[in-house]
């Protein structure tokens, strides 16, 4: 893709300190520090920005029109050019992008939010699934990334040590992350829902996250050393559970190809995988040895705002080109039941 | 994607397919596939493409709590030919409809995409809108008039401030209803409507009688966006996009003007400024605006620029805005005569886009060149308009 | 600091949900303990039947019945039923592929403990004893292990069911359990309203007032903090005359709705105007609240008998 696209970068991300419970913040009291840490990174307030997209979800909230409310945190006066999916934050980031490739902006600021703590996320999560057929079951998450998990093991992908492992080293990275909502040394515990436990699956917690994207000489001028989104995809894959092949993710393979992320060897992945499990099928899927950092800041099983946690991967692996610790990372975001939907991103610091 | 060096500038953006269901109270026939699919289909085979032609799907709606159904767009991958390509949701409330064919857009004017599927829908016959408008939060002071009673002491505002006469409202219902026997989509077809009957209707939220409120409806429109290349194949002429823009302000503020928003303004000037319109009223052709109260045609007359402020209701009782009146204003019949909430806003972009393209049938402007399409959703806080032509974009 | 309050907030609907001709028949089917599948154009069975073609999102009508055993392609023992769910004791999500399908369908499988479960185990349809036309008239599924896989004993099928009538919708309610919070500042404007007061919260940057204060100056995007008690009496700016009884309000119509600037506040709240025929509200009349007990908010505000403000004191307001 390089040279076809304009070369947009991350130049600034920031997120909350991901906890448990923020009874005592609203989503805006939540999500407004870090919209003005992240401004503050590069110098830019509101009015300077061209773009603006946020990702949220009605359902995490338990009400219609959350986002709206969310916006106050913005300060959109005067009007601002803005636009809201209800998915992951980092569709927005992809919408931000896209919009950046038209020319009608050179900077965008992206956010996203979630509070899972208001409800239950295994539950809220089932009312995403086929109503006819699914969601009358109420089949939650933790089952479904349970079958997954098993159709793993008994295709001899992983076991239960291993993946135990991945919990351990994801928890061990998290350490070094002040904003982690768990790290450290974490007992696997009990089966949740059998072959998965408690240590294979993700805190549940609120959170937030912002980035700002620049195009071209505006980045270098906003960053010391901006993360160039050299390719970036997402693709989506049939809704049944029954008729994928849930060890593996096509959806995830395609978006890599279309982001051009074979072409060179990567050091790092932030992998947006909630469950261990999912974390072997994404490496499969990408293609990744065992010379690549992967998930360093712990990723989702040390904190999971759900709608926040891909736009984090993506500002992650963008932190680390920032401070020069990776030259050329994967970004990885999923949505939907066990990773029905799926985006890629590949981010390059500029040669030392 | 080819190694070609990247042009400079937007790819300009064509409609060829457009496709619409029957907006009904309740479509108890289909699943919630399958209404969106009857749309898709439609608009497919109005540019004589296939599924395997469409590179990406932009799908929008309002709030999932209308059906119950959690980010629905993962379940409708399959009935959108989705599989295996992005899909993208867009939630900006009321406006949703036209800021997801503006997302959708995008993808091809950044040259991302070549062609485009976007749609949008709502199937409010799987619940109630007003329950999940008004859901028990705690603490909150209960909502005390319904959706109408939000909209109706802005109205009494816009009455007060320019001094309109009480009939204007009854005049736009009078019109659009009658527009609506012309279309053969539209929810209400009022068969035996007269002024009389619309003035006798009983008063829901003085000063919004029950006939100048919108219906309920089950709905969904679609439609195909494509590149230069993919105009140049097209079976019926496109119709061009000139300009498109989305504009935010907060919900509520002090400060804020409800009668016309600021963001309103700011939208509208920004699609007349890539268009190249400088006299919206002589340039533009016919006009869908987001009327889900009667009363809002004269405010928005305004808002638009297409009448000097407190002058937009003149342009009303004058007849300017009839169908052959000298600015066609809702020809389809509008909102006020289908509102599928989330659909409602792509309907209005549907709409102004079959006027150019010479196929709107018997509500067809004749000769109409350039047409706006508008959105507008969450308390006047969020609007999306694009303006559309017969003509490719010279810049 | 105020306590930060928190309540109960349940969100239940009863969604009606219509069906479309493939989930009619598969859903009428389960009623006559029939399962049905559709066939793609490749001659692949899907089970469930979907409308749409995963691969090719063509059309799919060609319905065909296929057995009620099948064989488990993988599955999830879980000790814990939640609300909702299948069984209420412990059990097994499964995938099954029934015998003549090419794809599998989730249910529960009811069996004594995980070790009874296996991938490539052979299960059979337990039906519900009351049957609906609904995923729910399959109970679950059970252990099967007489009956080998015979085979891919499939036959068309008209998804008609001999003069029985067609299930062509389902009722589906849904009930989510929510704790709401409401954050420190309308924590802090609903604890002062307990004591009668209206505090709102000033904007240190554009000094407006805020009421109710939403944590956050939504022009400026900064924090709001500085309590500002406004009112209690205050201005109606524009309001409208309510002759449609609301949903599960006990007040007599027609009444008035209006928008209210409290003196002090730069932005009106909402709220019922009384003590004044409903034919006598004019923008600009100057109120006060009403309170009743045990009312959160104020019940009403009436009129004080002032002067009406003059229009250009208010239409900033508006």
């Amino acid at each position: 893709m390089t040279g076809e696209f304009r070369d947009v970068a991350i130049v600034a991300f920031a997120q909350t300190d991901h906890r448990r419970r923020t009874d005592e913040l609203s989503e805006v009291e939540m999500l407004m520090p870090v919209l003005h840490e992240v401004l503050e990174r590069t110098g830019l307030a509101t009015a300077d920005i061209g773009f603006t997209c946020s990702g949220s979800s009605d359902y995490l909230a338990g009400r219609a029109f959350s986002f709206t409310m969310a916006l106050d945190g913005v300060g959109a006066w005067p009007p601002i050019s803005e636009s809201h999916v209800e998915m992951d934050g980092a569709w927005a980031l992809y919408e931000a992008w896209v919009k950046l490739q038209t020319g009608e902006a050179d900077t965008a600021l992206v956010y996203s939010y979630g509070k899972s703590s208001p409800g239950s996320v295994r539950d809220v999560l089932t009312r995403q699934l086929d109503p006819y057929y699914l969601a009358p079951l109420w089949p939650d998450s933790v089952a479904l990334a349970a079958l997954q998990a098993q159709a793993l093991i008994d295709a001899g992908d992983t076991d239960e040590p291993a993946l135990a492992g991945v919990a351990a080293r994801s928890r061990d990275a998290a350490r070094a992350n002040s904003h982690a909502q768990i790290g450290g040394s974490v007992p696997q515990g009990d089966y949740v829902v059998r072959p998965l436990r408690t240590g294979d699956c993700p805190p549940i917690g609120d959170g937030a996250a912002a980035v700002v994207l620049a195009a071209g000489e505006r980045a270098r001028e906003l960053c010391g050393r901006p993360a160039w989104i050299r390719g970036i995809d997402h693709r989506i894959e049939p809704h049944s559970l029954g008729v994928r092949d849930l060890t593996d993710s096509p959806s995830t393979r395609l978006a890599a190809e279309r982001a051009g992320a074979f072409a060179r060897p990567v050091d790092t992945a932030e992998l947006h995988a909630p469950f261990t499990s999912q974390e072997v099928v994404l490496r499969k899927a990408l293609r990744l040895g065992d010379d690549v950092t992967v998930n360093p800041s712990g990723g989702a099983l040390a904190a999971n705002p759900v709608m926040a946690a891909g736009l984090i991967r993506l500002g992650e692996a963008a932190a680390r080109v920032h401070r020069g610790a990776s030259d050329r990372a994967f970004a990885h975001a999923t949505s939907g039941p066990c990773l029905q939907q799926n985006l890629v991103a590949v981010l390059e610091g500029d040669p030392r | 994607m080819s190694n070609a060096p990247r042009p400079s500038g937007k790819e300009p953006v064509a409609v060829v397919g457009i496709g619409q269901t029957k907006h009904v109270a309740a479509r108890r026939d289909v699943s919630i596939a399958g209404l969106v699919r009857e749309a898709a289909r439609r608009a497919l085979l109005d540019a004589e493409l296939t599924w395997a032609d469409i590179d990406a799907v932009v799908i929008g709606k309002a709030p999932d709590f209308f059906e119950g159904v959690m980010m629905p767009e993962l379940y409708l991958a399959d009935a959108l030919g989705a599989v295996g390509k992005p899909m993208l949701r867009v939630h900006t409330a009321g406006s949703v409809g036209g800021s997801t064919a503006l997302v959708a857009a995008n993808l091809v004017a950044g040259r991302v995409h070549g062609t485009v599927l976007t749609l949008a829908f709502e199937k409010q016959s799987e619940s109630n809108a007003m329950w999940g408008l008004s859901l028990p939060v705690p603490f909150q002071q209960p909502l005390l008039a319904g959706a109408g009673g939000f909209f109706a002491p802005h109205i009494r505002a816009y009455m007060r401030r320019t001094g309109a006469p009480d009939t204007v409202g009854s005049l736009v219902a009078y019109k659009d209803r009658r527009n609506a026997l012309k279309n053969p989509f539209a929810h209400l077809h009022e068969h035996d409507i007269t002024l009389e009957k619309v003035q006798a209707a009983p008063m829901l939220w003085d000063p919004v009688r029950y006939s100048e409120t919108c219906p309920s409806s089950d709905g969904a429109c679609a439609m195909i966006l494509t590149d230069r290349a993919g105009a140049a194949r097209a079976p019926r002429p496109p119709a061009w996009m000139h300009g498109g823009a989305m504009r935010s302000e907060p919900t509520m503020f002090a400060g804020k003007d409800f009668v016309s928003p600021q963001a309103g303004k700011d939208c509208a000037a920004d699609v007349y400024r890539q268009a190249g319109i400088t006299d919206p009223r002589r340039e533009i052709d016919a006009v869908e605006m987001y009327v889900p109260f009667s009363w809002y045609e004269p405010m928005w007359l305004e808002n638009l620029g297409f009448a000097a402020e407190g002058e937009g209701w003149k342009l009303t009782e004058s007849g300017v805005t009839e169908l052959d009146g000298d600015l066609p204003v809702n020809m389809s019949g509008g909102v006020l005569s289908a509102n599928p909430i989330g659909a409602s806003g792509m309907i209005r972009f549907a709409e102004a886009a079959l006027q150019v393209r010479g196929q709107a049938g018997e509500h067809q402007v004749a000769g109409a060149r350039r047409a706006l399409g508008h959105a507008y959703g969450g308390g006047s806080q969020f609007f999306s308009m694009w303006l559309v032509g017969t003509e490719p974009p010279t810049t | 600091m105020t306590e930060v309050l928190s309540a109960p907030l349940v969100v239940e609907f009863p969604f009606t949900r219509s069906l479309g001709p493939v989930q009619s028949a598969f859903l009428t089917g389960l009623r006559e303990r029939t399962v049905l599948g559709v066939r793609t154009a490749d001659g692949k069975v899907l089970v469930p039947p979907v409308e749409y073609d995963p691969g090719t999102a063509e059309e799919l009508r060609d319905l065909v019945k296929v057995a009620a055993t099948g064989t488990v392609t993988t599955w999830a023992w879980n000790p814990g039923p939640r609300r909702g769910q299948p069984l209420d004791t412990a059990f097994a999500w499964v995938l099954v592929r029934l015998d003549g399908a090419d794809t599998a369908l989730l249910h529960a499988l009811d069996a004594p403990g995980p070790d009874a479960v296996r991938t490539g185990m052979r299960v059979r349809v337990r039906w519900a004893a009351e049957r609906t036309g609904a995923i729910t008239d399959i109970a679950c599924f059970e252990p099967y292990e007489e009956g080998e896989a015979t085979g891919h004993q499939i036959t068309a099928h008209s998804g008609e069911f001999g003069g029985e009538t067609a299930v062509t919708g389902i009722v589906a309610p849904a009930r989510l359990d929510y704790t709401y919070s409401p954050g420190r500042a309308q924590s802090q404007y609903i604890h002062a309203l307990s004591g009668r007061r209206t505090v709102g919260e000033r904007c240190p940057s554009c000094r407006k007032v805020y009421v109710p204060p939403r944590g956050a100056c939504p022009t400026c995007g900064v924090a709001t903090a500085e309590q500002v008690e406004v009112g209690p009496r205050g201005t109606v700016t524009t309001f409208c005359i309510v002759n449609i009884k609301a949903k599960g309000l006990d007040i007599e119509v027609p009444y008035v709705y209006g928008h209210i600037a409290l003196d002090g506040a730069d932005l009106a709240l909402h709220g019922r105007i009384g003590g004044i025929p409903y034919d006598q509200v004019r923008m600009g009349l100057r109120v006060e609240p009403v309170w009743t007990d045990g009312g959160r908010y104020p019940d009403h505000y009436r009129p004080t008998g002032e002067p009406d403000a003059d229009y250009d004191t208010y239409k900033e307001l508006l």
